[in-house]
C-alpha cells in the first residue's frame, strides 16, 4: 500500500455525500437529518447536482453516497446516478428500500450504480414498523433479495438504539439467511431528532456490552462470509471517534438546498454560515472557505487537546458534539475523559443504566409535521412561499 | 507455491470491488462499498492482469516481458494469496 506521509499539499475531498432531498416515507425517531427538515423545499436540480458532482470529482472525490431523507423520491435518481458513474464514481445509494421496486433497481444496475446498502429498523417486523412508522418490513426484505439477485454487493444497515439493542443476535441471524456481504450495526448518532430523542434511545452500558460480545461472536461465527462492522458507541467509551476523520479532511456533505457542510451534522454549529454551491464552485468551498478550514488541523484547538499526544488520532472528536454537549465548539470532545465535561456525559448514561426513569417521555417521529410544530419558532417570519 | 492458486488458475477481479486509476491520488485504487484501497506500483501489474482470461502462467509470463530482469514467480503467488485473503480477486466461475 503506498502512503504519502510527507504530504502537505491540501486535503482531498475522497467522500461526496449528496442528500439529495429530506423528503423519507419513513418516520425514524432516530433520524439523524436536522429538526428543521421541512424548511428545505427549495431543491437543487437535477443539472445544479451534476454539476456538483464534476466538480467534487475533479477535486479528487471518488465515493459518492446517494441519501438524503430518502433519495428514491428522487424521481432523476437514475440520471443523477448515470452521470455519476461517467465520471468514475463508486456509486453508493443509502436507502430504506421504501419507494423502490424491480424495475427500479434495474434501470439503477444499468446506469451503473456499484452498491445500495438496504437500512432495517429492527429484525422483527412489529418494531421495524413501530420505529419506522409504517409498514416496511416485508417489502424491505423483499428489496434486499432483488439486491442480491441484480449482483449488487449486500450491505445491510441497522441503527442501534435500546429498543433494538438486544437483538443484535437476531439481526445478524437474519442478516445471513438474507446472504449479506456486510452488515453495519451502528451507532445512533445524537443529532438532529436522535438528540430531541436521546433519553429514550440511549442503551445501558450492560446492553451496550452484550451487544458487542454478540457482534463479537458473530464476526468470527462469519468470517469470510459476512464482514460484520460494530462500533461501540462513543458515549460509552473514555475517547472520542476520529469524526469525519477530521474537519474538512475527506467529507463533503451536501444538503438538499446546496448548504456544503463538512460533515451532516454540522448544520446545527452556531457562528457558520455555510457556503452554497449555488453562489460558489466545489473547489472554492473546500480549499478557502471560512467554515471548512475553521476546524481544520490543529490550530483552533484548546486545552486538553492542544497539547495532547493523542490529537492525531481523534483530532479531538467531534465538534457537533463538543458544541452541543459543552456550549463551545472548541472544546474537547466530552467524550474524552480528560474533557472537564466528561462528568456530564458519564451521568447521561449512568441515567440510561437506571430502567425505571427511562419512559419519561414519548419517542418524537420525524416527519414534516412535528419538524414544522418544533422548528416554526426558528423560521424567519418573511416567508418565501 | 500458493495455498489459493495453481498455474492454470484464472483469478478475476471480484464483483463487490472495482479496479481503476485515481489521478488525484496518482495510484490504482481498489473501490468498494463506501470505502477504497490504494495500490503500490506492484500490485497494480498484477491485478491489472487478473481479467478474468489469463491464467496465472500467462500473467507471469507476460509481466517477465514487461520486466525482464526480476524474478517474480514467488512474489505474485504471495501477492494472489493476499488479495484472494482480502476477497479482492476470486477464481473465475466455470
Ligand atoms: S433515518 Fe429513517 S426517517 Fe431518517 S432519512 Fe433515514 S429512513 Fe428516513
Ligand atoms: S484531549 Fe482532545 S485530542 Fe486528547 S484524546 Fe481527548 S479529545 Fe482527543
Amino acid at each position: 500500500m503506498t502512503t504519502n506521509g510527507s504530504d502537505t499539499s491540501p486535503p482531498k475531498p475522497l467522500w461526496l455525500l449528496a442528500e439529495l432531498t429530506y423528503k423519507c416515507p419513513l418516520q425514524c425517531p432516530y433520524c439523524s437529518n436536522p429538526m428543521d427538515i421541512a424548511r428545505y423545499t427549495d431543491e437543487l436540480s437535477t443539472e445544479e447536482w451534476i454539476r456538483v458532482f464534476k466538480e467534487a470529482r475533479a477535486l479528487g472525490a471518488v465515493q459518492l453516497g446517494f441519501s438524503g431523507g430518502e433519495a428514491l423520491v428522487r424521481k432523476d435518481l437514475e440520471i443523477l446516478i448515470a452521470e455519476a458513474h461517467k465520471l468514475g464514481y463508486y456509486t453508493n445509494l443509502l436507502t430504506s428500500g421504501v419507494g423502490m421496486d424491480e424495475a427500479r433497481i434495474r434501470a439503477f444496475k444499468q446506469a451503473g450504480l456499484d452498491h445500495i446498502q438496504v437500512s432495517f429498523q429492527a429484525s422483527s417486523e412489529e418494531l421495524n414498523n413501530y420505529i419506522a412508522g409504517n409498514n416496511s418490513f416485508e417489502h424491505k426484505l423483499e428489496m434486499a433479495r432483488l439486491v442480491k439477485k441484480y449482483d449488487y454487493p449486500m450491505v445491510l444497515c441497522f441503527v442501534l438504539h435500546r429498543h433494538n439493542e438486544d437483538q443484535v443476535e437476531q439481526i445478524l441471524e437474519m442478516s445471513h439467511a438474507l446472504e449479506a456481504d456486510y452488515v453495519e450495526l451502528a451507532t445512533t448518532q445524537y443529532y438532529g431528532w436522535a438528540l430531541h430523542n436521546r433519553e429514550q434511545l440511549i442503551p445501558s452500558q450492560a446492553q451496550v456490552e452484550a451487544a458487542e460480545a454478540v457482534a463479537h461472536r458473530y464476526q468470527e461465527k462469519y468470517k469470510g462470509k459476512m464482514r460484520i462492522f460494530y462500533v461501540v458507541p462513543d458515549y460509552h467509551e473514555a475517547r472520542p471517534k476520529a469524526c469525519m476523520n477530521g474537519w474538512g479532511a475527506v467529507f463533503l456533505t451536501i444538503a438538499p438546498d446546496g448548504t456544503a457542510l463538512p460533515c451532516h451534522a454540522a448544520s446545527e454549529l452556531p457562528g457558520l454560515t455555510f457556503p452554497n454551491v449555488r453562489d460558489h464552485s466545489i473547489e472554492w468551498i473546500w480549499n478557502d472557505s471560512n467554515d471548512f478550514n475553521k476546524f481544520r488541523g490543529f490550530g483552533w484547538m484548546k486545552e486538553p487537546c492542544r497539547d495532547c499526544s493523542e490529537k492525531e488520532k481523534d483530532f479531538g472528536g467531534c465538534r457537533c458534539q463538543a458544541y452541543l454537549l459543552t456550549g463551545d465548539a472548541t472544546n474537547a470532545d466530552p467524550v474524552c475523559s480528560k474533557s472537564p465535561h466528561h462528568e456530564q456525559m458519564v451521568k447521561l448514561v449512568n441515567q440510561a443504566n437506571m430502567e425505571p426513569k427511562r419512559d419519561t417521555a414519548p419517542l418524537v417521529f420525524r416527519n414534516m409535521r412535528n419538524s414544522k410544530k418544533l422548528t416554526a419558532h426558528k423560521w424567519p417570519t418573511t416567508s418565501k412561499a | 507455491m500458493s495455498n489459493h492458486f495453481k498455474a492454470a488458475d484464472i483469478p478475476q477481479i471480484s464483483a463487490t470491488f472495482r479496479f481503476q486509476w485515481e489521478e488525484a491520488q496518482g495510484c490504482h485504487v481498489l473501490l468498494y462499498p463506501e470505502g477504497m484501497v490504494k495500490l503500490n506500483p506492484a500490485a497494480s501489474e498484477i491485478l491489472k492482469r487478473c481479467d478474468g482470461i489469463n491464467s496465472v502462467d500467462l500473467i507471469i509470463k507476460d509481466l517477465k516481458s514487461a520486466y525482464p530482469d526480476a524474478d517474480l514467480d514467488s512474489d505474485v503467488y504471495h501477492f494472489l494469496d493476499t488479495a484472494y485473503d482480502n476477497q479482492w480477486i476470486r477464481h473465475k466461475s466455470a
